[in-house]
């Protein structure tokens, strides 16, 4: 009874606007860290196992964030070793001329409302401390020449917004000067990480990828014990048993893939969906082979700093050079792509070990990724349907509604638009685009992204990917849409909860595992069941018997 | 003139000032953007909003179906319980609506009758504020039943995988009553 409050206080609660009280520029209105959108702080093993700064227990809840005493040094001295290095970084300081094209493009401000989400304010998190210690109107003209002081609280407030923002880049698509704010957001954390401020679901995944090759720690015989295990799922479903080979020197082609679609649901079953392909293409000369040390495709180093993100993709190349294959074979996956497409060349290229990837089926010569040596599985599999390489049975998707979701890398990162719609168009029947302002470069993104899809966060999340499931729900309505098909493992764990919060009807789906369900197999046995073991359509009173 | 007559009169004056005053509850920037912006995928909020309160108003004013208000109310109510509000402030937008339609019925004059059917209208709001209630804590709930599935997915597929739990095997032919498969006849 102690914990009732009495009428009086019942009385005084406070309707107002609970973000920017009354007058209060943004500057002024002081951070306040919520559960239920920030992330948990990194753990200190984590920090240790890569050598990262100022390891120790810290709660962002707590009002000491247990920092070096000279923290403020080490991030201004960070800055400016930063504007030094990257022109993209000293441009994007000085150009903006705040004209907010940008403002209401972000989803975390479309969904939640909270203005220093506008990509604008939350890259002036950072300009303002810029302009306070490098430019001569902030030094002398301070808050009036936008600029301030670079305080605890600041600090703080960095911390809360550049992990509220996901890096997807559709505010730099509306930028009149090209700015790229996920660049902003890059650096902050840069800076950041300086000091150990950091999260658990960025540090965690970033220390095991480098002790043990993926995000989740594992083990290189718990990774094989895994597609086995798919194996025997695949024979269940079609009689047939693929036998995929694992760190296998001379074969012509490695695959990688994010480790989320060798273990977590429904990614699963686009990693099934990658077996039966391989299996229905070796008769066709496939020579291909998985690795349990390349076991990740994702980089969490690329939302902690440049150099980690350059330390945990180099074994891609690595793993390509030490297993002699002639070029490499990617997933479906988001960040991935981003990382692979604009950064990996520069950081462990130029791979001249391998060879500019040709289909070996088709012998079409990918010249796309004639300089990082790797393939989209979309664009591989886009090729064979071309070239009527595969026998499909559409019907077999004939259960499913299919939309597509462009995940935020691939579709604005590398411009992989066309293939997985060509690829989902030919193997299911019903398929339905949601509107355009939500799809293709300006696609939403599901509010997970850039190590954002923890638990302790959800709140963050769904907020964030409400723009997007706002357009699955239309098309839902409208079309009967049932299935949101995307290419990317973050987007498979994260889409998932967001539809069952916004549009509970709507499952997700990558695109590879209705590629699984409609490839015909020589030799097969008759299907009643799809990937996931659920009754294909018409077979549904066969299971029942 | 009844007070359900002079409503729908007055009904899209009343939706104007009820969706500026829940708004208000945004700060300036945002309340701009959710005002202005009229694609609905552009700016889904303030669609909701907008062609919710709508619904909202008109079920207030002639209740037709639980079910309408309810639907309208989730609508509304799913978006508030994620954003930056106490529940208290979440659920504030339906008292809003009383000093507006108070005020349209004072302007129409001191009729009995009039303020009569506005206490039974009140208690309409009070009664949607309850079901919003209901809603708001069901949004609640369910992100926290999201945070536990998360977790319970991740680790259960990789005992179950890793060969480290074992689970009682599905009978699918011990249904059957008298099957001597089944666990309760093992005995």
């Amino acid at each position: 009874m102690a914990d009732l409050p009495k009428p009086e206080e019942l009385v005084q609660i406070d309707h107002s606007p609970s973000l920017h009280k009354g007058l209060l520029g943004w500057m002024d209105t002081p951070v306040r860290i919520r559960e239920g959108i920030a992330l948990y702080a990194g753990k200190p093993q984590s920090l240790e196992y890569v050598g990262m700064p100022n390891p120790r227990e810290w709660n962002p809840l707590d009002e000491d964030w247990k920092l070096p005493e000279n923290w403020k040094e080490i991030i201004l001295d960070g800055l400016r070793e930063r504007l030094d290095r990257f022109r993209s970084l000293k441009v994007f300081m000085d150009i903006c001329v705040r004209c907010g094209a940008c403002a209401d493009k972000c989803h975390f401000f479309i969904g939640g409302g909270d203005p220093k989400n506008m990509p604008v304010l939350r890259a002036e998190l950072l300009r303002s401390v810029y302009r306070k210690e490098y430019t001569t109107a902030g030094k002398i003209m301070g808050k009036i020449a936008g600029a301030r002081e670079l305080t605890y609280d600041v600090l703080k407030e960095w911390w809360y917004y550049f992990f509220q923002c996901t890096e997807c880049r559709r505010c730099s698509l509306f930028c009149p000067y090209g700015i790229d704010t996920a660049e902003v957001t890059i650096i902050g954390r840069e800076l950041l990480n300086l000091i150990g401020l950091n999260v658990d679901w960025v540090a965690a995944p970033v220390a095991n990828c480098y002790r043990t090759g993926n995000h989740l720690g594992i083990q290189p015989h718990a990774y094989k014990d895994m597609i086995d295990f798919f194996c025997e799922d695949l024979e269940e479903v079609t009689g047939i048993r693929p036998n995929p080979s694992m760190n296998r020197k001379g074969a012509e082609i490695l695959f990688i893939t994010p480790s989320g679609d060798v273990f977590a649901d429904p990614g699963t079953y686009t990693a099934m969906g990658y077996i039966i392909l391989f299996h229905y293409l070796e008769s066709l000369g496939l020579d291909i082979t998985w690795s349990t040390y390349a076991s990740e495709g994702g980089n969490f180093g690329f939302f902690t700093s440049h150099e980690m993100a350059k330390r945990l993709n180099a074994k891609m190349y690595a793993e390509a050079e030490r297993l002699g294959v002639k070029w490499i074979l990617g997933g479906e996956c988001g960040h991935m792509w981003r990382v692979i497409h604009q950064y990996m060349d520069t950081f462990n290229g130029p791979a001249d070990h391998l060879e500019v990837p040709v289909s070996p089926i088709t012998g079409t010569r990918f010249e796309n990724a004639a300089s990082t040596k790797m393939v989209h599985i979309t664009e591989f599999t886009a090729d064979l349907i071309k070239n009527n390489k595969l026998k499909l049975d559409k019907s077999r998707n004939d259960n499913l509604v299919v939309t597509y979701h462009d995940s935020c890398n691939p579709a604005r990162g590398m411009g992989l638009l066309e293939e997985p719609r060509y690829v989902i168009k030919n193997v299911c029947n019903h398929f339905y685009e949601m509107p355009e302002n939500t799809i293709r470069e300006q696609t939403f993104c599901c509010g997970s992204g850039a190590g954002l899809n923890a638990g302790e966060d959800m709140e963050l999340r769904m907020r964030g990917g409400m723009p997007r499931a706002n357009a699955v729900r239309h098309v839902h309505e409208k079309h009967g849409v049932n299935m949101l098909a995307c290419v990317c493992a973050i987007d498979r764990a994260a889409l998932p909860p967001l539809m069952e919060y916004w549009v509970p009807e709507v499952d997700v789906t990558g695109v590879h595992e209705m590629v699984g369900n409609a490839l015909i197999l020589d030799g097969e046995q008759k299907r009643t069941t799809d990937l996931r073991g659920e009754p294909l359509p018409g077979m549904e009173e066969e299971e029942d018997v | 003139m009844t007070l359900e007559e002079l409503l729908l009169q007055k009904r899209d004056a009343i939706k104007a000032r009820w969706l500026q005053a829940v708004l208000e509850s945004y700060p300036p920037d945002s309340r701009r953007f959710f005002k202005k912006q009229k694609d609905q995928f552009a700016n889904p909020v303030g669609h909701a909003f907008s062609t919710e309160l709508e619904n909202l108003l008109q079920e207030i004013i002639e209740p037709s179906d639980p079910e309408r208000l309810r639907a309208s109310l989730d609508r509304i109510v799913r978006i508030r319980a994620v954003q930056e509000f106490a529940p208290s402030q979440g659920l504030s937008f339906l008292f809003l609506l009383k000093p507006i339609v108070r005020e349209v019925v004072t302007d129409a004059g001191r009729d009995e009758d009039l303020q009569r059917e506005m206490e039974a209208l009140s208690t309409r709001i009070d009664g949607a504020v309850l079901a919003a209630l209901d809603v708001y804590m069901t949004c609640r709930e369910k992100l926290y039943i999201l945070r536990a599935d998360q977790m319970k997915n991740q680790v259960s597929a990789l005992l179950r995988r890793a060969g480290l739990i074992s689970e009682v095997p599905s009978w699918d032919a011990a249904s059957e009553e008298g099957s001597e498969n089944h666990p309760l006849n093992s005995t």
